[in-house]
């Protein structure tokens, strides 16, 4: 399809449908789409009164007297239909892409292959072109949305078998996955902020999928304005980018920036920092977090595809897409790994005190996506786009379970119509009596997350920090680098320092969700637990999948010169450093920029210390958490325990570590949290939001007042101004300025 | 060019100062001793019966702007008529054009009864 | 075909898809009136779709005037003419279609609406297309006299008939400063003639006639008072409020793109050479509307008016391409005019359908809850909405772009700051909406039940929805249509001064 112009047939590689990748769920968006809106007739409060009323005139040639009645339910095909076409059109593009991704492997180190549509805004000297890039990177970005994709789609027929809105579900996630493929694939910045956009969309929509009641005005309102000041800062990074390099093609950007850009110098530092900026917004990092855990409210399945696997990864995508400059501005670069380092902490301190299941996995995203920007922030870009893919796998998996509990959680609520909350993990306990599959997979999930060997989360958060300690020896090239008069190396040391910190709370929490949810007794309640159960099968293998997937992940890329972790060399996937090797034409320029720029840093040495603490760390934080929490005493649903009277306690009682997690770790953070929240947030941005709305408001009334309904009042302000208007034609005010 | 319009000045200007003088010499020179015969509004003339804001029949205006309009398609084509050899078949047709754009006017407010007084 | 316009033959080519129209408007009338005679009761619908069909039967002809050119004459036969039409009938399709089952509802469903509504076309294609300063006001009045009747049709609604008093003693108003402005610009050059006042005027701001910048003057405000530009915007948002909301519709989409197009013709064709003096009046005309017109609409409780301020802030966008006067200012133009007509019709079309009998329902508290028992109705709206306000995704964000590109490429730094200052502001009043649709409870479960959207409405607001979308993802081709449609309108002024003005 197209006029497609491929620039890498030299190397031997051309890319098969690539358009039709994003095309299908397109389809399938528009499929779901018609048969939402066929179904929307059979609701309890269809538009049939409409037609009943529609005006008189064009009743006799529009339907006879008598309409047909319409049944109280849609019949079989609005759900049966979506169940094949939605799941299918995503498992077809993930093996269009698998196709692809063989090919590419076979052709070697292709050049980027530009696969061209139509010219989409050519005005004057601005270019673009609706045009895709297929590159290793968007290769493997498209790889895992296609393929966590379709697992999510296929758990979701399940987990929205009974929902009322079950085609508009489909059409919404379809939609979703065809932004999300925009935004990897667009060949420009412009193309990509188009995807940026849709996904935004596609979320809130999804988001306010089950809100119709609830209607919490203020959630969106903030998640709406917190993104807009997000694209505030791509938008302006992307004016920036097309003033001083002329171009918005991504090709011809990095190939221009280290040409006509100083290293180091202001533009190119305000550039990334707005692109920062940016994906702050879109991966829910300090200081724009906030959105993240309201947009809970939605559907499971969507937590995981969106709010965890793919969408807000796209902040650390623009990253790794615009590496080379990045590489340029070391000082951006440490903002951005200063900021991941100190979203990771910040979010799982608060992720220690969540009752709500989904809340401890929003909290723990937060804090994922913040080792992440913590690596390629200090130039580890295969790093964090190593993380980027076993958090996929894991995190995913970790929602979808958290969705088949609360699944089973609900019914058995359901049954006996009890009004207690189906998420908060004092209703749990004891899970895994009833959830085999889903306790073992999620365990699975957990293992991984915690960094326990050889799950995939061990590789890849062990990469991560063992790059920080590198850097804090001033072994990478951005320990060169220098913020606020500092020096790179510092700066990587409180990184390390503030990762390692995390990954240990990260493995506390998440043990401690684990014995909440699936051990102890059960506290569903004596009439329901025996309507828990285990998921049906469409939700099962997606997270049996998942599940191999987070155990195995991790072999992809195994670094051979890192001493304990090369011991899984023999059974890497694709051989030793298999991702490093295969991402190394994305990364390629952004090395080369440093390399020329910044005087040979040391050998890189590896040490086995690193290693051996990520793994002291990981498992000692999931035993912390057995041991100090297995007895502890859970409060009421809904209410926070009385942590007074808990103080007092504590002499008496054996958990104190807990207490004093709150105590010293999480009522601080949660003060300095609630400080943001006030000052930053409601004071400073809703305040001047507030105050500009209300400056402006008062402006507006006085114009109003003009408009008091008299002719004469109108007929003197036209005078008026027709008088000012001929005194400035008559040369009157020059003559005035003369005078 | 500008002293073409030399005799519209002329014209203005006597005009001006007549309606001047006219004013300025009955207010100057009359008498002014006003009764209520005077000041009716007919003097000498019939007594007038009730008040000036009686309600109108709508029809009368719709004739009124009836009127007008075919009294202004007159002021058209009197003028083309007296030079309608030297306009030749081109203004023969600009005015058929005009005649056929009122004619299907006409036939409109007929079948739509404007011209019925009931 | 080449045109030369020395026989009267050429002037029935140039003005065919006019003519055709007239003609196809008479010929409703009377369908419409031997079909009921002197009884007033409503008309068929048939009627409706016979006026549609003339909008149609205008477009072919348009299509065919493609192939011609033709120069001198007081008709202009080129793209821009072209592009205008298709816009101006695009807006009247759109207008006919939300008409068909508003009339019925507020029964007031006459053959009269539609041939006024076509004339009123009509007016509007001419005065886009008039080379003449003559020929523009004759279109100026012939549109202007027909929307005055179709502003105050509802006759039982005392608001409609105050509006159209309001609206026409105003515009008389200012068609006589337009009048008077010809008429000083005629007694400085001795000409009407657009191609020729810009040969006349040429390039002398300094030597120009106190006579001929009165004139320009008296022009600009009359143009201003037509395109609601402030502090001449006052009759708008009484009149559009009072208005039947298809008229109001087509006031704010037809009517103005009408005025622009004249207006762009007249100051960067005829008036080129005074580029210097009017483009400082159109910058504070520009800053002004688009700041006041943003600000006034947030204080506004009612839908309909807040689209009414809506449309008057757009016309400070569209002033700014005017300042740009180049090229890419001319077809950001015609392109914004476009999309801006899709959005606009579309929303006033979601008003429409908003509506339970004859009772309007417009202000704020009456959309809460829309998004969820009429999802259709309130995504569409919801679209309209952001483009409006130049969300990215939408047409609008296209067309503000392009705005801004002209406004750069002229140097007009602060006029593009003020312009997306001002957007920033309309975030506020547009989302306000959107979000009482899908964030706020509607009070019952039934109350957007049996909301009066007829299957023409449902069409109309389809065909806006898909265009403003389709005009985010695929512009070029329009714009492509747009510049080259605009390389005529400069090149006789290239030729005259040779250059394109702005830096």
């Amino acid at each position: 399809m197209g006029d497609g112009i491929v620039n890498g047939a030299a190397a031997g590689f051309s890319p098969f449908l690539l358009g039709w990748i994003v095309l299908l769920p397109l389809i399938g968006f528009l499929v779901n789409g018609a048969v939402a809106i066929a179904a929307r007739r059979y609701k309890p409060v269809p538009l049939a009164a409409a037609s009943e009323e529609e005006d008189v005139a064009h009743r006799h040639e529009e339907h006879p007297a008598t309409p047909e009645p319409i049944p109280a339910t849609p019949p079989a095909w609005t759900k049966s239909l979506p169940t094949f076409v939605a799941p299918g059109v995503i498992a077809l593009a993930f093996a269009i892409a698998l196709v692809n991704f063989f090919r590419m492997l076979g052709a070697g180190d292709a050049l980027p292959v530009i696969e061209r549509y139509w010219s989409w805004m050519p005005v004057g000297d601005l270019q673009v072109d609706v045009a895709f890039q297929l590159d290793q990177l968007s290769m493997l970005m498209t790889l895992i949305i296609t393929g966590v994709g379709a697992l999510i789609h296929v758990f979701s027929v399940g987990y929205m078998k009974k929902d009322e809105g079950y085609a508009r579900y489909f059409a919404y996630l379809n939609l979703f996955v065809f932004f999300m493929l925009i935004l990897v694939l667009g060949s420009s910045f412009p193309l990509m902020f188009v995807g940026w956009e849709g996904v935004g969309l596609c979320s809130y929509l999804l988001i306010g999928f089950w809100f119709r009641e609830k209607a919490n005005a203020d959630a969106g309102k903030k998640a709406f304005i917190v993104n807009r000041i997000g694209d505030f800062g791509f938008l302006i990074a992307m004016f920036l980018i097309f003033a001083h390099l002329g171009t918005l093609n991504f090709v011809e950007v990095f190939a221009a920036a280290p040409e006509q850009l100083a290293f180091g110098g202001a533009v190119v530092t305000a550039i990334c920092l707005f692109l920062f900026l940016g994906a702050t917004g879109k991966s829910a990092q300090i200081p724009l977090f906030v959105w993240l855990p309201d947009a809970m409210a939605g559907p499971t399945p969507v937590s995981a595809l969106i709010h965890a696997a793919t969408m807000v990864t796209a902040g650390v995508y623009l990253i790794v897409r615009s590496s080379v400059l990045f590489a340029m501005a070391p000082s951006a670069s440490l903002v951005v790994g200063l900021i991941g380092a100190l979203t990771a902490i910040f979010a799982a301190t608060i992720a220690l005190k969540q009752w709500d299941i989904k809340k401890v996995l929003a909290y723990s995203t937060v804090s994922q996506l913040g080792f992440m920007f913590a690596a390629v922030g200090i130039g580890a870009y295969v790093a964090g786009v190593f993380h980027l893919m076993t958090h996929a796998f894991f995190k995913a998996l970790l929602f979808l379970g958290a969705g088949a509990v609360i699944h089973a959680m609900h019914s058995a609520l359901h049954a006996t119509h009890s009004p207690r909350d189906a998420q908060d993990m004092r209703n749990m306990g004891g899970m895994r009596r009833w959830m085999p599959w889903t306790f073992g997979t999620m365990g699975v999930a957990t293992l991984a997350i915690a960094g326990i060997p050889p799950f995939s989360g061990f590789f890849s958060k062990d990469e991560i920090l063992g790059y920080a300690w590198s850097g804090a020896r001033g072994e990478l090239p951005i320990s060169q680098g220098s913020l606020f008069g500092v020096g790179g190396e510092v700066w990587m040391l409180l990184i390390g320092v503030l990762l390692a910190a995390a990954a240990l709370l990260t493995a506390f929490y998440m043990g401690r969700m684990m014995l909440y949810t699936f051990f102890g007794p059960n506290r569903t309640g004596e009439a329901e637990s025996p309507h828990l159960h285990e998921v049906g099968a469409s939700m099962k293998w997606p997270l049996v999948v998942l599940g191999v997937l987070s155990l195995i992940g991790g072999l992809f890329q195994v670094e051979a010169d890192v001493p304990i972790v090369n011991w899984f060399a023999a059974v890497a996937i694709g051989g030793p450093d298999a991702l490093y090797n295969f991402l190394a034409p994305v990364t390629a320029p952004a090395a080369a920029v440093m390399a020329q720029n910044i005087p040979a840093a040391t050998v890189a040495t590896h040490p086995a210390w690193p290693v051996l603490l990520a793994i002291v760390i990981g498992a000692g934080g999931l035993l912390l958490a057995w041991y100090l929490l297995k007895p502890a005493a859970l409060g009421v649903e809904g209410e926070e325990p009385d942590y007074r009277r808990a103080w007092e306690r504590i002499l008496h009682d054996k958990w104190y570590v807990d207490e004093a997690y709150d105590r010293g770790v999480v009522r601080p953070v949660v003060a300095l949290s609630g400080f943001f929240a006030r000052v930053l947030d409601r004071r400073l941005i809703d305040g001047t939001v507030d105050w500009m709305g209300r400056a402006a408001q008062s402006v507006g009334m006085v114009g109003a007042r003009v408009q008091s309904g008299h002719v004469n009042t109108y007929a003197f302000v036209l005078v008026v101004g027709a008088v000012l208007a001929l005194f400035w034609f008559s040369g009157g005010f020059a003559w005035l300025a003369a005078s | 060019m500008i002293e073409s319009y030399l005799p519209i000045l002329i014209l203005l200007a006597i005009s001006v100062v007549n309606a001047v003088v006219i004013l300025g010499l009955t207010y100057l020179v009359s008498p002014y001793r006003p009764t209520s015969v005077k000041s009716a509004p007919y003097e000498s003339g019939m007594p007038g019966l009730g008040g000036t804001r009686d309600r109108f029949s709508v029809k009368f205006y719709v004739v009124a702007i009836l009127f007008i309009v075919f009294d202004v398609e007159t002021v058209f084509l009197v003028p083309w008529a007296v030079a309608m050899r030297d306009l030749g078949w081109e203004g023969f047709a600009a005015a058929m054009i005009f005649i056929f754009i009122l004619t299907v006017g006409l036939i409109y407010e007929w079948k739509k009864g404007a011209l019925e007084w009931d | 075909m080449e045109l030369d316009f020395q026989t009267s033959v050429d002037y029935f080519w140039a003005l065919l898809p006019e003519i055709v129209l007239s003609l196809w408007a008479m010929g409703v009338l009377l369908a419409d009136v031997f079909q009921k005679g002197s009884r007033s009761e409503a008309s068929r619908p048939a009627i409706a779709w016979l006026a549609l069909a003339g909008i149609a039967a205008a477009a072919v002809a348009n299509v065919w005037l493609m192939t011609v050119t033709g120069t001198g004459g007081m008709i202009a036969v080129d793209g821009f003419r072209i592009f205008a039409n298709f816009i101006l009938l695009l807006a009247a399709a759109l207008a006919i279609l939300v008409s068909m089952g508003y009339l019925d509802r507020h029964a007031m469903n006459r053959g009269e609406f539609y041939v006024l509504l076509m004339f009123a076309v009509v007016g509007m294609m001419i005065l886009a297309s008039a080379q003449d300063l003559i020929l523009l006001f004759v279109g100026l009045e012939l549109m202007s006299v027909a929307i005055y009747v179709l502003v105050g049709f509802n006759r039982r609604d005392p608001r409609s008939g105050e509006a159209a008093l309001k609206y026409f003693l105003l515009g008389a108003f200012a068609s006589a400063f337009l009048l008077y402005g010809i008429a000083l610009v005629f007694g400085a050059t001795g000409t009407t003639d657009l191609a020729l006042l810009a040969e006349t005027i040429g390039t002398g701001v300094q030597d120009a006639p106190l006579l001929l910048m009165m004139g320009v003057g008296l022009l600009a405000v009359g143009f201003a008072f037509k395109v609601a530009a402030m502090p001449f915007h006052v009759w708008t948002p009484d009149a559009y409020d009072g208005a039947p909301t298809p008229i109001t519709a087509l006031m704010a989409t037809g009517v103005k793109a009408a005025a622009f197009a004249a207006l762009l013709r007249v100051f960067a064709v005829s008036f080129g050479g005074l580029h210097e003096t009017w483009v400082v009046a159109f910058w504070w005309l520009a800053a002004l509307t688009m700041i006041g017109a943003n600000l006034v609409a947030l204080t506004q409780g009612s839908v309909k008016r807040m689209l009414a301020y809506s449309s008057i802030a757009h016309a400070g966008y569209v002033l700014v391409a005017v300042v740009a006067a180049n090229a890419v200012g001319a077809a950001a133009f015609l392109f914004y005019l476009l999309v801006y007509t899709l959005m606009t019709a579309g929303a006033f079309g979601i008003v429409i359908a908003n509506a339970r009998g004859d009772r309007e329902r417009v202000s704020l508290e009456d959309y809460a809850g829309l998004g969820w028992q009429q999802p259709v109705m309130a995504a569409a709206f919801a679209i309209f909405l952001l483009s409006l306000a130049g969300f990215p995704l939408t047409g609008g964000f296209i067309g503000k772009l392009y705005i801004l590109r002209a406004a750069l490429a002229a140097d007009q730094v602060p006029l593009a700051v003020i312009l997306v200052m001002a957007s920033l502001i309309s975030y506020f009043y547009y989302l306000r909406v959107v979000i009482v649709m899908y964030m706020r409870p509607a009070p019952a479960a039934d109350t957007h039940a049996g909301l009066t959207a007829s299957r023409p409405l449902q069409v109309a607001v389809g065909v806006a929805a898909i265009g403003v979308i389709l005009l985010f993802f695929a512009p070029a081709m329009v714009l492509d249509a747009a510049q080259g449609s605009v390389a005529g309108l400069f090149i006789a002024q290239e030729a005259l001064f040779g250059l394109s003005r702005g830096p």
